[in-house]
C-alpha cells in the first residue's frame, strides 16, 4: 500500500483481493518476438533478406530454440506479476516486470466498458476488457480475462460507477439487454454492393497499378501502389462486412448494446446522455431502398458506428432511443438555401438543408451521399457564423456547431439574415437546452 | 472608441440576451504595434533589397525595391480595416467576439460551456502592453481570442468570465 496513515490503515483493515488475468495471457506474449521479426521483415525487406541469406538452418533453429522460450518466460513473468483489483472507487492495476506501473483508475471517470474477442481469444474462451476514461489518450485493457469473468467484471465496474453499494455490487450482475434489431447478413452484403466506396476503392486498386505498369514497366512501383490499394479495397468492403457482420443492437438500463463482428466478437455500450452527434447517411444507391447508416460521435470514445444499414423508421427509433426526446426531421422539414446559393456553390447547393426543432440542430449535406448531422441544443459548446467575399456577395453565410467530440456540423449557404438570427437563437437555446437535458446517469 | 453600436455611450452590462448586444472594440495599441513591425520589417526589406539591387544590377533596378514599400501601404491599410473589424460583446449568457474584413467570423460562446480562460502575452506584446484572452471549450473547433487587450481589462475579461462560467457551468 502506498498511502500512508489513516487512509492506509483503513485499507489494510479490509484488504482489497488482488486478481491475476486468464492463464492462456502468457500465450499471446510468447509470440511476441516473432511477431516484431516478421514485423521488421516486412518493414524493410531488402536489408531482412541479406541478413537472412546470411543464416543457415541449424544458426536458424538454434535462435528459434532460445527466442521462443525466453518470450515464454517473459510472458509469464509479465502475467505473474500483472494483478488488478476493485475498490470501493478505482479499479487498480498493478503491472510491469522491470519497468512497474500501477495505474488507478477511478470509476466515475470510465466512461464506457467495452469486451471484445479477437478471433483467437474467442477460440481460448477469453476475452479483453477496454475501459474509455475521460481525459486518456489511450485506452486502459486487461487482456485477457475468462469471456465470463470478463462480462462479470464489466457488470461489477459499471454497477460500482453507477454507486451500488459494493457489497450488492458484484450481484448485481450484468443488466438485461432487450435485442431491439439484428442486421441480417443479407442486408449488410448487398448495402456494400450498394456503396459507391466499395467500388470506387476498388476500381481505384484495379485501375492504378495497370496504369503505372503501362506507363513505369516497374514491378515494384506497381507493387508498392498496389499493396496499399487492394488492402483499402479489402477494408472497406470484406473488412467493413466482416466488422459488422451480424449486428445486433440491444437495449438495457445502462446505455445501447452494439454486438458485431464474424471472427472478431465486439461488445460495446454507447451510453445514453454522452453522444454529441448522430449522423444519418444515406448513400445514393440506398435511398430507393429507404435504408440509412447511423454514425455518432462520442466524448472522448472511438465508437462510431451504430447501425451499418437499416430502414429510415427503425433508424429513427434507435436515434431516438440515444438521443431521449428528439425525433428525427423529416425531408421536407428542411429547408434547402435560396437559389442564388447556386452561385456559390453549383449543384451541390441542393443538397444542403437545415431544420431546427425544440431538442436538435438538423443540418444535412451531399448531394449523392447524403448526410444529415443532428446535434441535441444541449450539446451545443459554440456557434459560429462564417461569410466570405463571395458569399457576401450572394447575401448567403455558413452558421456552424461545434460540439465537445471535436466535430463540427455547419449548415451552409443559409440566407445571410437568417443565418444571423440563426447565430442569436441558437446560442440561446443551446444555453437553455442545457436545463432542461436530463442528467448524465447510467442507471436511473 | 471609433466602432461598435451608436448605444456605446451608455454601458449597460447586463443587457438582456435578446437586445442588441454593447460592443467593444478593441484598444489602438494592438494597430499601433502591428503597424510599427510592419513598418520595421518592410522597411528593411525595401533598404535591403534597394541597396543590393542597386550595388549589383543598377541603379534602375533599384525601383523594384519600391514594391515592398507598395505592400507596406497596402498592409497599413489592410491592418487598420482588420483591427476596426474586431469587437466583442459581454452578453448575460454568452460572450460573442467579431473578426474580419473580407472573411467575416462570428463566435458566440455561452458562458457555461467554458473549461478554460487563458491570459497569453509573448515578448512583443508585453513590450507594447497588451495581452490576449482565449477561450477554450470542450470543442476543439472553438475558436474564440481576443488579440491585443489592456493586460488589466484581459484579467478583469478573464475573471468575470470565469465567475460566470462557473456559476452557469455545464458539463459535456
Amino acid at each position: 500500500m502506498t498511502a500512508p496513515g489513516v487512509d492506509g490503515a483503513l485499507r489494510e483493515a479490509r484488504p482489497v483481493p488482488e486478481r491475476r488475468l486468464h492463464p492462456v495471457t502468457p500465450l499471446r506474449r510468447a509470440w511476441a518476438p516473432v511477431a516484431v521479426l516478421i514485423g521488421w521483415a516486412v518493414h524493410d525487406p531488402d536489408q531482412a533478406q541479406r541478413q537472412l541469406t546470411r543464416l543457415t538452418t541449424t544458426t536458424l533453429l538454434i535462435a528459434l530454440a532460445v527466442l521462443v522460450p525466453a518470450a515464454a518466460l517473459y510472458g509469464f513473468l509479465t502475467w505473474w506479476y500483472t494483478h488488478f483489483a476493485v475498490t470501493d472507487s478505482e479499479l487498480r492495476i498493478r503491472t510491469g516486470l522491470v519497468f512497474r506501473r500501477t495505474a488507478h483508475i477511478r470509476l466515475e471517470r470510465i466512461q464506457a466498458i467495452d469486451v471484445t474477442q479477437p478471433l483467437l481469444a474467442r477460440v481460448a474462451g477469453v476475452a479483453k476488457l477496454k475501459l474509455d476514461v475521460v481525459g486518456a489518450d489511450k485506452k486502459d485493457e486487461l487482456a485477457f480475462l475468462g469471456a465470463e469473468e470478463a462480462r462479470a467484471l464489466r457488470a461489477e465496474l459499471l454497477a460500482r460507477a453507477a454507486g451500488f453499494a459494493p457489497e450488492t455490487a458484484h450481484e448485481v450482475g450484468e443488466a438485461p439487454s432487450r435485442e431491439l434489431l439484428r442486421v441480417p447478413p443479407r442486408v449488410l452484403a448487398v448495402s456494400l454492393v450498394l456503396t459507391g466506396a466499395t467500388w470506387g476503392s476498388l476500381a481505384a486498386a484495379l485501375v492504378v497499378p495497370t496504369v503505372l505498369w503501362l506507363v513505369t514497366q516497374s514491378a515494384w512501383t506497381v507493387l508498392a501502389t498496389a499493396v496499399p490499394l487492394v488492402g483499402a479495397a479489402g477494408a472497406a468492403s470484406v473488412g467493413r462486412f466482416v466488422t459488422e457482420y451480424d449486428w445486433t443492437v440491444g437495449e438495457s438500463p445502462d446505455g445501447l448494446r452494439l454486438d458485431h463482428g464474424l471472427l472478431d466478437r465486439a461488445h460495446e455500450t454507447v451510453p445514453p446522455g454522452r453522444v454529441q452527434t448522430v449522423r444519418l447517411v444515406e448513400p445514393l444507391l440506398w435511398r430507393r431502398r429507404g435504408w440509412v447508416r447511423v454514425e455518432l460521435d462520442v466524448a472522448g470514445s472511438s465508437n462510431s458506428v451504430l447501425l451499418p444499414v437499416a430502414p429510415r423508421e427503425i433508424a429513427e427509433s434507435v436515434v431516438a432511443r440515444v438521443l431521449p426526446g428528439v425525433t428525427v426531421p423529416p425531408r421536407e422539414a428542411l429547408a434547402r438555401p435560396p437559389r442564388r446559393a447556386g452561385r456559390c456553390v453549383p449543384l451541390w447547393w441542393r443538397g444542403h438543408g437545415l431544420a431546427v426543432t425544440d431538442t436538435v440542430f438538423a443540418a444535412r449535406s451531399g448531394l449523392l451521399s447524403r448526410s444529415l448531422a443532428l446535434v441535441p441544443h444541449a450539446k451545443v459548446q459554440s456557434v459560429r457564423l462564417t461569410q466570405g467575399p463571395w458569399e457576401r456577395r450572394w447575401d448567403v453565410a455558413d452558421v456552424h456547431v461545434d460540439t465537445g467530440a471535436g466535430k463540427t456540423v455547419s449548415a451552409r449557404l443559409r440566407d445571410a439574415g437568417e443565418a444571423a438570427e440563426l447565430l442569436r437563437t441558437q446560442a440561446e437555446r443551446s444555453r437553455t437546452g442545457r436545463r432542461d437535458a436530463r442528467p448524465d446517469r447510467w442507471m436511473a | 472608441m471609433e466602432t461598435g453600436s451608436p448605444k456605446d455611450t451608455g454601458i449597460t452590462r447586463d443587457a438582456r440576451a435578446g437586445d442588441e448586444p454593447v460592443w467593444t472594440a478593441l484598444p489602438p495599441g494592438l494597430l499601433r504595434m502591428r503597424r510599427l513591425l510592419l513598418v520595421v520589417w518592410l522597411g528593411l526589406l525595401t533598404a535591403g533589397l534597394g541597396v543590393l539591387l542597386g550595388w549589383l544590377a543598377g541603379p534602375g533596378w533599384a525601383a523594384f525595391a519600391a514594391l515592398p514599400l507598395a505592400l507596406m501601404v497596402w498592409g497599413w491599410v489592410m491592418l487598420g480595416r482588420n483591427w476596426r473589424s474586431w469587437r466583442y460583446a459581454e452578453r448575460a449568457d454568452d460572450l460573442l467576439i467579431s473578426r474580419g474584413v473580407l472573411w467575416r467570423e462570428e463566435t458566440v460562446v455561452p458562458y457555461g460551456r467554458m473549461q478554460l480562460v487563458e491570459v497569453t502575452s509573448g515578448p512583443v506584446e508585453r513590450h507594447f502592453g497588451l495581452a490576449s484572452v482565449q477561450l477554450h471549450t470542450a470543442a476543439a473547433a472553438t475558436d474564440a481570442t481576443i488579440p491585443g487587450l489592456d493586460p488589466a481589462e484581459a484579467e478583469r475579461l478573464r475573471d468575470r468570465l470565469t465567475e460566470l462560467g462557473e456559476a452557469r457551468s455545464a458539463g459535456l
